[in-house]
């Protein structure tokens, strides 16, 4: 038994070796690619100016990068770093979602109220929707059926048809909300408010509010308790958020909606990704300017690795 | 040949341990002490301290993490101070003087003294590991290993300490002073409570005295120790410190030239 889950281990090493977690620097105008074996920074990639939000296409061949204050969203060859072309985004995109057709992008353009939808294909405008002012969060629903935009000074997500990419329900939520996020069965869609300090949870059905989670870190001030990013294991069981300048993880059970403990990282964490098996968490903290890269299973930060300035987004890339 | 040689020092081992089986209360006491400042200072300052990452952590970490080797060091500090007031009470009882006489080099008698103190201090702090990781302070598992020989270390620089201390002092009742003279500056001027660039940021001065405190190398070889990494640097002081301790002690202790026969 050992000598088989060694031999395993030995035969799977080489494969794991090259994987990559990739880092946004809103104030760089950089990725940092960091080994997620390692951990340590391999490449430094020039992007647009201040990139946010980052996504790999389904498949992984190309990397679309949000180059805010460039007005565009990039997409780039992750082998080369090398720019292809640039989507038509709408002004200052800063989050996106990728529908499961791996072809239509929805871009929040958070100075115009609008969202766009691109197709990557085609490189065109699909649709432009209105939605609140400052729209934020970006969400496509598993089934890609609905897609979600948060609207930060609205305080409402919108809940978006994509067949006829017209918004079909509003929902309140708290004070600025900033991301937004379906469970893997769609069941539920999790949105954070930032100001709020709370995680509203909505039926992916009924649109209705089902919990609502707040956080509570002993000498921090309730203030500095601002959500943000999150992420879920991929069984729903328990989801990670960055609660922002209060510097820690929240881990929260996603039965019962109740905290069960906060994980030290660097100052004024925003989005996380994992790594291949989902066994490290690696979070972009903005103001210390490194990733601190959790272990799942024993909810303990591991290491914390200087990036560039600002990390904002993170995500990650199989290499074979 | 040997045979005398092992058998005092089981025999002066043996006291130790019955004396320290005899004063139980000096065991919790001696753990309170240090599980009073992680459980009550520390948490003050729980947020304040995960600002900046320095060598062996990899990572943020709040200030129980930061204290715990500290603590570790504040136990086996006030054991060697135990140990030099004990020196004192068999002085002033008489049993010193049946020790001494024994046909056995007195370095020796003083080895054996100190490798019983010390042995009873790694128990101390192990302990208080223990104890500090069921209130969630905990290290890599393996960190609980490699701080054994750290411990055995620095326990036996401070028993030095200790035992060239008791060369000096007279009396019971001075005991006060030594606390008031050597425990807390060495505690407070050091890397126990605070990193060293901290101490820098108030004063400069601050910081040369911290650096060169034998304290402060003893608390980094017990931190880089429990995360299973060796710190040269403050191994090498550590063991100079120790040795010059202990040389201190025999000069204080030899009938010859020492201390002793001026107060006998």
């Amino acid at each position: 038994m050992i000598r088989t889950t060694l031999a395993l281990l030995v035969l799977s090493a080489p494969a794991a070796l090259a994987d990559e977690m990739w880092v946004t620097n809103e104030r760089d105008d950089t990725i940092s690619v960091i080994d997620t074996q390692t951990l340590e920074v391999t490449r430094t990639i020039p992007t647009g100016a201040r990139p946010r939000g980052i996504i790999f296409s389904h498949d992984h061949k190309v990397v679309y990068i949000c180059a805010s204050d460039s007005d565009t969203v990039q997409v780039m060859d992750p082998d080369t770093g090398e720019v292809l072309h640039e989507l038509p985004s709408g002004e200052d995109p800063e989050q996106f979602a990728l529908h499961p057709d791996n072809r239509h992008l929805y871009i929040a353009n958070e100075d115009d109220a609008i969202s766009t939808v691109v197709d990557v294909e085609t490189r065109t405008v699909v649709a432009q929707i209105s939605v609140g002012i400052e729209p934020e969060g970006m969400a496509v629903s598993p089934d890609g059926k609905i897609a979600i935009t948060t609207s930060e000074t609205t305080n409402m997500a919108h809940w978006i048809d994509t067949e006829t990419q017209k918004i079909f329900a509003n929902t309140l939520v708290d004070s600025r909300p900033r991301h937004a996020e379906f469970t893997s069965d769609g069941a539920e869609l999790w949105v954070s408010s930032e100001i709020g300090g709370t995680v509203t949870v909505f039926d992916g059905t009924t649109q209705a509010e089902k919990a609502k989670i707040t956080f509570d870190l002993p000498n921090i001030h309730p203030d500095r308790i601002q959500p943000v990013g999150f992420e879920f294991t991929p069984d729903d069981a328990i989801a990670f958020v960055a609660l922002g300048p209060a510097n820690h993880v929240a881990v929260v059970n996603m039965a019962s909606y109740e905290v069960e403990e906060y994980i030290l990282v660097g100052r004024r964490v925003w989005h996380m990704a994992f790594n291949r098996d989902h066994s490290q968490l690696f979070t972009t903290n903005g103001i210390s300017g490194d990733v601190t890269v959790i272990d799942v299973a024993s909810r303990k930060p591991v290491k914390s690795i200087k990036v560039g300035r600002f990390p904002w987004g993170a995500a990650f890339r199989p290499t074979n | 040949m040997m045979r005398p040689y092992i058998t005092s020092l089981r025999a002066i081992v043996g006291r130790e341990a019955l004396r320290f089986l005899h004063q139980r209360e000096r065991f919790v006491a001696a753990l309170v002490r240090p599980l009073v400042w992680l459980v009550v200072f520390a948490a003050g300052f729980r947020a304040a301290l995960g600002l900046s990452i320095i060598p062996p952590y990899q990572t943020y970490i709040t200030y129980e993490t930061y204290i715990v080797p500290g603590l570790c060091g504040m136990i086996l500090l006030f054991n060697g101070m135990q140990g030099s007031l004990s020196l004192v009470y068999d002085r002033e009882m008489g049993s010193m003087r049946l020790l001494l006489t024994a046909p056995l080099p007195r370095g020796w008698l003083l080895f054996a003294k100190l490798v019983g103190s010390t042995a009873i201090s790694i128990l101390q702090a192990l302990v208080f590991l223990a104890i500090a990781a069921a209130f969630g302070v905990t290290t890599a598992p393996l960190g609980y290993l490699t701080v054994i020989p750290a411990l055995a270390i620095a326990g036996l620089m401070l028993g030095a300490l200790g035992l060239a201390l008791s060369s000096f002092i007279k009396q019971l009742e001075n005991f006060a002073g030594v606390m008031n003279f050597v425990i807390f500056p060495m505690f407070f001027l050091s890397s126990a409570l605070y990193p060293l660039w901290k101490m820098a940021e108030s004063s400069e001065f601050l910081h040369d005295i911290c650096a060169v405190n034998p304290f402060t190398h003893a608390v980094e070889l017990i931190r880089f120790a429990l995360y299973g990494q060796l710190n040269l640097p403050a191994l090498g002081w550590t063991i100079f410190a120790t040795c010059a301790f202990m040389a201190f002690a025999l000069w204080g202790y030899d009938p010859a030239r020492g201390l002793t026969r001026r107060k006998n």
